[in-house]
């Protein structure tokens, strides 16, 4: 091998502080979190206690944090599966050219890239004028999903332009079905990819704020919970709660990189060559 | 789609009875398709062209301090558009958007080119490379709340700055500013840069590379132009990105400027939180007309689905 030029070692230098940057400031609040009873938001830590993390426990003054987790964690389960089913179905259908599918592409694009807002907004006065009541898993589930579906599309799209197509026709020629030929070798082939998928569908939806905002109802998700105490609460107690979801979200989103890497373990393990099914 | 091609040229070699088996064919797949996408209409119809039809509708309404009712009046765009704030704020937003985009573009490339072009194995790439998209699947407003005790007036920046004798009053500027703003725009938005970039990065043929090297160029012309060229559709995913997300923002601009700092989804919130539903549909409108054109312009630079 060639010796490191100059310039690696100045990257690497770069790449070292932007890591610095990304993890930094929640590191920080990480170790706030332990603040003692005295301490107050900014350092020096005033001995080190987990009295925060009780205090989250059992102070319920600013709302009910625990019902917002449990609401938030159904509301991105459910928004999970939605987005994976609906992704898996839309990526099959792109596939081929149909009619209207590049106004349809495009309206995906727009709701990527529409301001959160106006979904929010949006969906709230369809619900006001219908007289209908905005309510988390109705609206605020509804809105999610345009934001999770153009992410598990733009995946699909990702997987299905890697995807060898001769194991496909193999299929055919063999006598399987349309139906057989997904069931049995499209969705073997792309499964490690869906953890993707689900992955983007839950902490999307998990750590949406703007969408739900106005669409949620009288029954805040974790996010809006936590913005309201950001303009009430003056305490370490916002520290130790983001420290609790921060590392709830590592310990998800390590559960799903273990998920994909046991799946393509156990698929070259079963001398299964599904994993072979990409270019 | 090339299935689609080869049936077509199937079809017009094909004799006149297996013309209609095959058109046949196609309208099957055709049906399949459509019912393969139709949930993904529903939720996309209800959800987001309903609304988008929604506040055009309302944006022509009217409204009292209470109320707002069915109306046609252009009142609440002839405010808009002659009101001298409309202006300040959107130039406001352009520049977040102008200083975002420069930071982000900046960082995202250097280090989506040192994961690909510095780093050697591929295990150790994937490694870098989810270390960096982490923070993406954790949460903005933590986010956003955790640069606090760095940024405040007694806060890890300054105390490190007063301690090494830089400046002896602690800087206001901080925390609760412009600057703070664009701090933590760069700091949840760069991803969306680095991403792309890198995906683009990574399917650059290496022999182009090579046969640049022999050719005699340099490092920094193999940057330059090899590199630079071929990594654009991916700047432009990026950008579309960021652009969008800070055009449309109002919570990181409220949180971080400590309310101080106007943009353009700060002002549709207010609107809204002031129960003026029919003057936030209007600015609205506006918003999403100017971020379609910037989209669109976008858009002619990169095939989107061809670079995934």
């Amino acid at each position: 091998m060639e010796p490191r030029s100059r310039s690696f070692y100045v990257l690497a230098a770069f790449f070292g502080l932007f890591i610095l940057f990304l993890y930094g400031p929640i590191v920080t609040i990480g170790v706030l979190s332990f603040q003692g009873p005295q301490g107050g938001l900014t350092f020096p830590m005033n001995g080190v206690s987990m009295h925060w993390f009780y205090d989250l426990f059992e102070q319920q003054a600013v709302g009910d944090i625990w019902a917002s987790l449990r609401r938030s964690f159904a509301l991105g389960l459910m928004v999970m599966v939605v987005t994976v089913i609906i992704s898996v179905m839309g990526g099959l259908a792109f596939r081929n050219k149909f009619h209207g599918s590049t106004p349809l592409f495009y309206l995906v694009i727009i709701s990527l890239t529409i301001p959160s807002i106006l979904v929010s907004l949006g969906v709230g006065l369809i619900f006001n004028v219908l007289d209908l009541e905005v309510h988390w898993a109705t609206s605020g589930f509804g809105s999610q999903l345009t934001w999770t579906l153009p992410f598990g599309l733009l995946i699909m799209f990702a997987v299905f332009n890697r995807f060898d197509k001769s194991y496909e026709e193999a299929a055919r020629d063999l006598g399987a079905t349309s139906w057989q030929t997904i069931r049995y070798v499209v969705l073997p082939i792309i499964a490690p990819s869906l953890i993707g998928v689900a992955l983007f569908g839950f902490t999307l939806s998990y750590d949406e704020f703007a969408r739900t905002l106005l669409t949620s109802g009288s029954f805040n998700t974790l996010p809006l919970e936590i913005f309201g105490m950001t303009t009430n609460v003056t305490s370490p107690v916002l520290y130790a709660l983001g420290t609790l979801t921060t590392v709830f979200s590592f310990f998800i989103i390590g559960t799903f990189l273990l998920i994909a890497v046991l799946l393509r373990r156990r698929q070259a393990g079963a001398g299964n060559d599904a994993g072979k099914g990409m270019v | 789609m090339t299935e689609m091609k080869t049936s077509i040229s199937g079809a017009k070699l094909a004799p006149g009875s297996n013309l209609k088996k095959l058109s046949a064919k196609a309208s099957a797949q055709q049906r399949t398709s459509w019912y393969l996408v139709s949930p993904l209409v529903m939720v996309l119809g209800f959800f987001l062209v309903l609304p988008i039809l929604t506040i055009v509708i309302v944006s022509f309404w009217d409204y009292n301090d209470y109320n707002f009712f069915p109306a046609f009046v252009f009142e609440n765009y002839a405010y808009l558009l002659t009101s001298p704030v409309t202006l300040a704020t959107y130039l406001k937003t352009f520049k977040f958007m102008i200083l975002v985009w420069i930071f982000c573009t900046t960082i995202g490339f250097t280090i989506a080119y040192f994961l690909a072009f510095h780093v050697r194995t591929l295990p150790m790439q994937i490694t870098l490379f989810l270390i960096c998209t982490v923070p993406f699947w954790t949460s903005n407003i933590i986010r956003m709340i955790s640069w606090i005790p760095f940024l405040g007036r007694n806060g890890l920046a300054n105390s490190a700055l007063i301690n090494t004798g830089v400046i002896d009053q602690p800087l206001d500027w901080l925390l609760f500013s412009d600057f703070a703003v664009v701090l933590a725009f760069v700091h949840l938005y760069c991803l969306f840069m680095v991403v792309p970039v890198f995906n683009t990065m990574m399917r650059i043929d290496k022999s182009l590379i090579e046969a640049a090297r022999d050719a005699g160029a340099s490092n920094f012309q193999i940057l330059t132009n090899v590199i630079i060229p071929l990594t654009k559709p991916g700047i432009m995913i990026g950008s579309i990105f960021v652009v969008t997300l800070v055009m449309g923002d109002f919570i990181t601009v409220r949180f971080m400027s400590g309310g101080q700092s106007a943009s353009v989804g700060r002002v549709i919130s207010n609107e809204i939180a002031l129960l003026q539903y029919p003057a936030a549909a209007a600015s609205a409108v506006v918003l999403l007309i100017t971020v379609l054109i910037m989209i669109g312009i976008m858009m002619r630079f990169v095939d989107i689905r061809k670079e995934l």
